[in-house]
């Protein structure tokens, strides 16, 4: 099964000049016969000891398979891994000995508190009951979740979770240690706090820490990155090496926030141009290496702005890569068939779409929302931001009828959503977290199902599903089964199911938590073309850069409204006096900081 | 580029071994079972659910069965011959006036038979030919009326036996047959139901839960985090066995002090061949259960394939309710393979009957085969390792 070649022979010793990690053209497919897929094509690198490397790469690039793989979980079906000197394959004992790794879901026991997660991984681990004392205190101590030691570990939020996962991980120091996507899903707030920790272990003990990611802001901050893509290593090399190729190519236009998004999207189809992104008040800009001054003027033209050069970032780079192995056709940024940059008419008129009004919502002695009021006009993007546990999904529910409001009023549509839930449902679409598709079914399956539960018919559903097979690029993927697609198409078919009764109000519920940059582009160009065709959308989000493309946002805590405004208005509450305008994820924080501040005991 | 010196008090420390990790996983173990309303249903609510409904609602016996008595023409006779079914305990005879009644309550089910005196009955009865009394039986339900029938049989025989004595005209019959029934001389089904429920109290321990809370450790993405520690795979396999093994075991101790205390049913034969048995069969079901979680990685495959594998077999399949020599040829041979078969048939002899080393020793070693193999199994196909 496994090729050894002396070529590949394990080094005498494991001195720390070796690399911490090394992957030698390993391969490894899943699946039998016809259905075997190669996860991991030939991939070889090394992770230097005591800093960070980050694992960046798309759903499905193979970043789990390697961790996995990393760890002797999995045994590759050729070449080599080594962990600290030793062959995690036939050594695998040994390694996992000197390896600290939390897997995506944290691998915590839910119905066990704090204490008895961290005593039983103590206990796993071989920490005698007298350091164990001193460990604790420390781990406490840097993730804060000393007062809930009493806590079963299914009751804290999504980041103290991941803060117990990477505790548990830690009791007894490990030399190396694997994180697989520890922040996903997690709020700006605790992504901070578990880069603290990390850089922490790193620098106090050494540590060598392989962590994935699909943040890229967090690839930023690693030591060195490696970039995974179907399965095979891109490029792997510090992050500025990175933006250093795209010296030069990286512009921002100062936009006016009424015409912000309307400018990205036509810069982002423009010729020439490898990504647009709306960044703070301005339209970051990425173009071809060799951009004609007639493309540029055309450019300048379509932003009606100046374009001032700034210095590349890791994001542009990692994008311009992917573009760069994309075939031309695929559609994403680039591929602009439905990029008809028309404006609906009267997008920001003053009908007023969804209104609540004091809105509560109590979970026994639990107050989930508290008094909250908002309204939002037609075509609008509204976003809901906040913490894990701030309300917002409770919130969601709410509006669309799923869950009656303890007190207050909601207005959906012009319909009152205590009285007519099924009324107003009819005039809404849903989108959950977690995609809400039959995953047995397939693609046509599951659009075929939708369009009759929502009750169309005849030659509208035959339109309709036309419409959602070309509009979301769908129609070579008609047979495949819905559970087996990348997150990115589970996401548009499960927005194509959404939109299948031309819903006005669109509700969409972290859309894109642990969907690649690429998807996420091209998601939210969509959701833009869609306000401008009048369709109101409601979005929750974790992602502090998506919360730009919103006409207006909601940030929420403890149940309740901290800011609500446009995203200038918002951003403009954190700036300190004299100072400047934060960005979105520094004002986030500065608000919600705040807002735990003023509401003790929570 | 050498990392600096830094403190690692941990790295150093002697590591704690296996025992302290084996504690530690059986902790965990049962802080879940505690904790989990599921476990608890299984564990502790499902085995009194059945013991009371064994001991005291479902009963294989026919008591006050409902009969419907069409009499022609009453006298002395046909008095004497219904007041036999009155004073039996196992009837409840319901005066008609004609067969068509009759008939029409038996359809109705409201009776589960009929017997029925024509009108000469007196006369006949001394006469050469005797007197024919007909007996109408619902066979909807075979086994009640297998039952009803030898019950009706008794009756009218302990009734001619009755008549003959105060009757010098008739001669005894030249043959009498003396029936004694050894062990359960009441003919109580109690009694050999309460002992086999041990064996699928055991089972619903032993395999569908440990099934399914190994399935949930697989679902849950806490085996992964679990599996990347220095424990070795004996270790988790046996951190989840000791748990359910102590479990399995209170289990059987309620089961035995029910039946000996509440349902007053008799133990013959020894504790320690009791004891003994019921580890051997519990070792079987739990290799089974982890077996199950081996192939089935989520709670509700897990859930349905250790109830359609070993639940239901061991309630229907393993001599517990239906008889196995009374079963088709092939179906007795499936039993074969069932733990619960063994274990059922040294349960109901060690209950009613004693210790008989000719049901004990070759049931025994069956289960010690077939626990040897389940966990012989597991311990090949489990590894560290995903996929």
């Amino acid at each position: 099964m496994i090729a050894n070649s002396p070529a590949v022979e394990t080094p005498p010793g494991g001195g720390p000049a070796d690399a911490a990690l090394e992957f030698r053209q390993v391969c490894k497919s899943f699946g039998a016969g016809p259905k075997r897929t190669a996860a991991l094509k030939n991939v070889t690198f090394q992770v230097q000891p005591g800093v960070v490397t980050g694992l960046i790469g798309p759903d499905g690039a193979g970043k789990t398979t390697l961790m996995r793989l990393a760890t002797g979980l999995l045994a590759p079906d050729a070449g080599q891994v080594v962990v600290l000197g030793r062959d995690a394959t036939h050594d695998a004992l040994a390694v996992q000995a000197a390896l600290g790794y939390m897997p995506q879901r944290f691998g915590l026991y839910e119905d066990l508190t704090v204490a008895e997660n961290l005593n039983l991984y103590a206990d796993l681990q071989g920490v005698g009951r007298a350091e164990r004392r001193v460990r604790f205190d420390e781990l406490m101590g840097m993730t804060g979740l000393a007062p809930f030691m009493r806590r079963l570990a299914g009751r804290l939020s999504g980041g103290m979770k991941q803060k117990l996962g990477l505790a548990c991980t830690l009791v007894r120091s490990p030399q190396v240690l694997l994180l697989d996507e520890p922040t996903v899903g997690v709020d700006p707030v605790s992504r901070r706090e578990l880069w603290a920790i990390v850089y922490r272990l790193v620098a106090q003990q050494g540590m060598s820490v392989l962590l994935s990611t699909l943040y890229l802001d967090e690839a930023e901050r690693c030591h060195e990155v490696i970039i995974l893509h179907e399965g095979a290593v891109l490029a792997q090399g510090a992050p500025a090496s990175f933006s250093a190729r795209l010296q030069g190519r990286t512009y921002v236009a100062p936009v006016p926030a009424t015409q912000r998004r309307d400018v990205q999207a036509r810069l982002a189809v423009a010729p020439g141009v490898v990504d647009a992104v709306i960044q703070g008040d301005n339209v970051r800009l990425v173009v071809d290496g060799d951009l004609s001054p007639a493309q540029w003027v055309r450019l300048r033209e379509s932003a009606a702005a100046a374009f001032e050069p700034v210095p590349p970032r890791f994001e542009d780079s990692f994008i311009a890569l992917l573009q760069s192995r994309r075939p031309p056709a695929a559609g994403g940024a680039a591929g602009g068939a439905q990029a008809d940059i028309r404006r609906g008419p009267g997008r920001h008129n003053d009908q007023t779409a969804i209104v609540v009004r004091d809105v509560s919502r109590r979970f026994g002695e639990f107050i989930a929302v508290h008094e909250v009021s908002f309204d939002v006009k037609r075509g609008e993007v509204f976003g809901l931001l906040g913490a894990n546990g701030a309300g917002k999904t409770t919130m969601f529910r709410m509006l669309c009828g799923l869950l009656p409001p303890s007190e207050g009023n909601l207005t959906v549509a012009g319909v009152d959503v205590r009285r007519a839930a099924a009324a107003a449902r009819g005039r809404l679409g849903y989108m959950s977290q977690k995609f809400s598709l039959y995953g047995h079914l397939s693609v046509w399956q599951n659009l075929q199902f939708f369009s009759r539960a929502y009750g169309l018919a005849g030659k509208r559903r035959a339109a309709r599903l036309a419409w959602a097979l070309g509009q979301f690029e769908l129609a070579d993927l008609v047979d495949a089964t819905s559970a087996d697609l990348p997150l990115g198409y589970k996401q548009r078919l499960a927005l194509a199911c959404a939109l299948m009764h031309e819903p006005d109000i669109l509700f969409l519920d972290e859309p894109t938590s642990g969907v690649d940059p690429l998807a996420r582009r091209e998601f939210w160009r969509r959701i833009n073309e869609l306000s401008r065709d009048n369709v109101t959308v409601l979005v929750t989000t974790h992602f502090m850069e998506e919360a730009e493309y919103c006409d207006r946002l909601a940030i929420m805590a403890n149940g309740q409204i901290l800011a609500l405004g446009p995203p200038e208005e918002v951003k403009d509450r954190a700036r300190p006096a004299g100072g400047v305008r934060p960005g979105m994820e520094d004002a986030f924080i500065f608000l919600i900081e705040g807002g735990r501040q003023a509401t003790p005991g929570s | 580029m050498n990392p600096p010196a830094f403190e690692n008090t941990s790295q150093h420390a002697p590591r704690g071994g296996a025992g302290q990790r084996l504690r530690g996983l059986i902790r965990k173990e049962f802080l879940q079972i505690v904790r989990d309303p599921s476990s608890i249903a299984i564990a502790f609510v499902m085995p009194v659910v059945l013991l009371l409904l064994f001991g005291y609602g479902l009963s294989l016996d026919a008591e006050h069965v409902p009969l419907a008595v069409v009499v022609e023409e009453p006298d002395a006779d046909t008095a004497s011959f219904v007041a036999a079914f009155q004073h039996s305990r196992y009837f409840a005879p319901v005066a008609m006036a004609n067969m068509a009644e009759a008939e029409q309550a038996l359809q109705a089910r409201r009776v589960n038979g009929i017997v029925h005196l024509r009108e000469n009955f007196a006369r006949q009865r001394r006469s050469a030919g005797g007197a024919p009394v007909q007996i109408i039986l619902n066979g909807v339900d075979a086994n009640t009326a297998r039952l009803v029938q030898g019950y009706v049989t008794g009756a009218w025989e302990t009734w001619l036996a009755h008549e003959a004595q105060g009757d010098a005209a008739t001669p005894h019959p030249p043959v009498v047959v003396e029936e004694r029934v050894w062990f359960n001389s009441e003919l109580r089904s109690r009694d050999f139901l309460v002992p086999g429920l041990i064996a699928v109290i055991m089972t619903l321990i032993g395999a569908l839960l440990t099934a399914m809370v190994m399935a949930r450790e697989w679902e849950r993405g806490t085996l992964e985090a679990l599996l990347v520690t220095p424990v070795a795979i004996q270790e988790i396999l046996l951190g989840k066995l000791i748990p359910y093994f102590i479990l399995g075991t209170g289990g059987m101790i309620l089961s035995v002090v029910a039946a000996v205390g509440l349902f007053e049913i008799p133990l013959r034969g020894s504790l320690l061949v009791l004891f003994t048995a019921s580890s051997l069969f519990l070792l079987a079901a739990l290799g089974m259960g982890l077996l199950i979680s081996i192939l089935a990685k989520n709670q509700f495959v897990a859930g349905q394939v250790a109830i359609i594998v070993t639940f239901l077999p061991a309630f229907i399949l393993s001599g517990f309710i239906f008889d196995i020599a009374s079963m088709p040829g092939p179906i007795q041979f499936i039993t074969h393979f069932i733990p619960a078969r063994y274990f059922v048939a040294i349960l109901q002899t060690v209950f009613l009957a004693g210790d008989v080393p000719g049901v004990i020793v070759p049931n025994g070693a069956a289960l010690l085969v077939m626990a040897a193999f389940f966990l012989g199994l597991n311990r090949l196909k489990s590894r560290k390792r995903l996929g």
